[in-house]
């Protein structure tokens, strides 16, 4: 499997640099990684397609190994995170690079090369600015958030210029992972019958951040030249084929402490260059989108965040009239409200967490309720579920056969 | 508007030396607000800067056990009392990598900022409640970073030995509403790190109790290196130990700042 190919290659490639970079400088390399196990079972009584697992969609034990090190001098350092799954429902064995990178470090700039996450961007669970690969099956699934977050394959240079930062991020096109019918059950417009046929992006990407303080806020820019991270998808009579459209974004956040808590604000505008009329449905319109949030305490371990968010879909009288029968009509602008309540008890052994999204526009909602016990330092387990509600046709509504309870076990060493 | 200084004028100095040197302590006793500044001068500001490495063991009533291990790095700013904190997390596994940055100002709420590297991810957080406990102890926020010698009111109750040193009991009660309604502290006369603490809930029953356990002399600073806190209400305990403690290091301010959030200075973690 070349997944499987891959990932030896790279698991050697990095034994050998890890090594090599251990003996020649004197400096320390530390190993850890964890061992977890996570199982979903699908709550509503729902008719699942033939060849969707229903019951239990999701089982899977996972072993994550993890190295970092470097040099004494701290200008060379590197950090390598690899997953080996045994996925017991769809009966497979894979290997996944989370992390693969090595970093150089000057007085003036940061260079890091190799396969990174980067997370940009304000939002508690919506993003504007955050244009980096994500996997909404990790997420729709309950797995522990740094799932929800993809690797990009990247050069990321960080220049240091006095007290602002400008981040350069070139990257090779990675996409979504996207909830398919292998484990979930959606609606789709197109016959089930018809292969996909779904073309890459070869071109590079681009994204720039420049970030530093103004008075005590954080204040932060940010464009990036690129792709949707979704494809857009058009049947044709033997194929459903989907190629990612190109996104250019322009946005700006601003964070900072407000009446006892912190205050977040993000905007961006969303540059659908290949439909930029609005009149291709298959393509994404051009957007703006507005995110207000704020967190603070309630007590000593309870904890507020409330956010609003809102979508507005640029030319929306072309997307009107373009729209082919039979697809839903969105609102021009979406609008989504979500809260989040953190409790903790116990000296911190004891979490319980609630986030909700709620559809303000599209009356739906989902909501995440999940509580985690730490037994010891190494290990801890999550019972949690992902519970949709609402109208079928908001964007949440739409997963409504997906509500599932989640357990993940985890042993950290 | 200039605010308060922890600063000592030289003759309220003067008076402490002599009345610890005379033995006469009832004869020159600065007053109650001057030993406390004098003490949170002593126990929270040592030094320009410091590094340590902090072992945590977090002991509930049934005598099981959790560990954490950080570096700390502070560095003061100003005379004001201003101060930057910067904690890179070694252990427990989950949780090694993160690393925590304060902005500590007495006279505003403090600025707070954690880095999560599974995602990368900078967050602010809230920082509106200093009495909530530090990553699971029975130390608080403020415990660890301090708090401003206004924040109570405070009474020298009397002067009393305490495991043979010449200490200054006072009482502290604090201005606006706090999980505790007063606090009894043993300050060393002479050296001015509290020795012991005590809490008090609104029934005025004992609540918490602080024990500086062991006393070693720093770069020419008197450095509590082994603390106790202990919750007598849950029986939930908390040990900490300073090792390779080392002051007036020259950390500079920018090492105080988001960069070093998300790219921790290895020269100064290890």
């Amino acid at each position: 499997m070349a997944p499987l190919r891959t990932t030896i290659v790279s698991v050697v490639a990095f034994m050998i640099t890890a090594s090599l970079m251990n003996r020649a400088s004197a400096g320390d390399v530390e190993l850890a990684g964890f061992v977890q196990a996570h199982a979903v079972a699908r709550m509503s009584n729902v008719d699942c397609p033939a060849g969707t697992e229903c019951a239990v969609p999701f089982n899977e034990q996972r072993l994550q190994l993890k190295a970092e090190g470097g040099n004494e001098a701290g200008s060379l350092s590197f950090l390598g995170k690899i997953d080996l799954i045994h996925d017991s429902v769809l009966d497979e064995r894979v290997g996944e690079v989370r992390e693969l990178y090595a970093d150089y470090n000057s007085d003036n700039f940061r260079l890091r090369s190799g396969r990174q996450i980067i997370t940009w961007g304000l939002g508690d669970l919506l993003f504007i600015n955050d244009i980096f690969p994500k996997d909404w099956v990790a997420f729709y699934s309950g797995q522990p958030l740094q799932y929800l977050k993809r690797g990009s394959d990247a050069l990321n240079l960080d220049l240091y210029l006095g007290t602002t930062t400008l981040e350069i991020v070139l990257s090779r096109f990675r996409g979504d992972r996207l909830p398919d019918s292998r484990q979930f059950v959606m609606g789709s417009p197109f016959s089930p019958l018809l292969p996909y046929h779904i073309d890459e992006p070869t071109g590079a990407e681009l994204a720039l951040r420049l970030s530093g303080n103004l008075a005590s806020w954080d204040a932060a820019v940010y464009a990036s030249h690129g792709y949707y991270r979704a494809p857009a998808l058009t049947a044709t009579a033997t194929e459903v084929y989907g190629f990612y459209p190109r996104l250019n974004t322009l946005g700006a956040t601003l964070s900072g402490a407000f009446a006892n808590g912190v205050l977040n604000l993000e905007l961006g505008y969303y540059d659908s260059v290949n439909d930029r009329g609005g009149d291709i449905p298959a393509i994404e319109n051009s957007q703006a989108r507005f995110l207000v949030g704020y967190s603070r305490q309630l007590g000593q371990e309870t904890q507020l965040g409330v956010q609003a968010y809102a979508e507005w879909l640029q030319d929306y009288h072309a997307y009107e009239r373009s729209l082919p029968a039979g697809f839903a009509l969105r609102d021009e602008v979406r609008t989504v409200a979500t809260i989040r309540f953190t409790q903790r008890y116990f000296y911190q052994t004891l979490t319980f967490n609630l986030f909700a999204f709620v559809g303000l526009s599209e009356g739906d909602s989902y909501v995440v309720p999940s509580v985690r016990y730490a037994f010891n330092d190494n290990l801890w387990a999550e019972l949690g579920a992902n519970l949709f509600g609402g109208s079928r046709h908001g964007m949440l509504g739409a997963m409504g056969d997906n509500g599932n309870v989640y357990l993940t076990v985890r042993y950290a060493f | 508007m200039s605010l308060p200084t922890w600063r000592i004028p030289g003759p309220v100095l003067a008076l402490i030396t002599l009345a610890w040197v005379s033995g006469a302590a009832t004869a020159a006793v600065p007053d109650a607000q001057t030993i406390v500044a004098n003490s949170l001068q002593a126990f929270y500001y040592a030094g320009e800067d410091m590094r340590a490495r902090i072992s945590m063991r977090l002991i509930n009533a049934q005598g099981k056990e959790r560990r954490r291990e950080m570096i700390l790095l502070r560095k003061n700013i100003g005379k004001s009392g201003e101060q930057r904190y910067y904690i890179y997390f070694r252990a427990p596994p989950d949780i090694k990598g993160t690393t925590f940055m304060v902005w500590k100002y007495l006279h505003k709420e403090d600025d707070r900022w954690i880095f999560i590297p599974a995602i990368k991810l900078v967050r602010r957080i809230a920082a509106d409640d200093k009495r909530s406990s530090f990553i699971g102890s029975d130390f608080t926020y403020e415990d660890i970073s301090g708090r401003a010698v206004d924040d109570e009111t405070h009474t020298l109750l009397r002067t009393e030995e305490l495991a043979g040193r010449a200490v200054y009991v006072i009482e502290s009660r604090p201005k606006t509403r706090a999980d505790y309604t007063r606090r009894l502290s043993w300050i060393d006369q002479q050296r001015g790190l509290p020795l012991k603490e005590e809490y008090f809930d609104a029934r005025d029953e004992k609540v918490r109790v602080f024990t500086a356990d062991r006393i070693e002399q720093v770069d020419g600073y008197w450095t509590v290196t082994s603390r106790t806190m202990k919750n007598l209400q849950t029986g939930h305990r908390t040990q900490v130990r300073f090792d390779d403690i080392k002051y007036d290091l020259g950390l500079k301010k920018n090492l105080f700042t988001e960069r070093y959030l998300r790219t921790p200075p290895r020269k100064w973690l290890r």
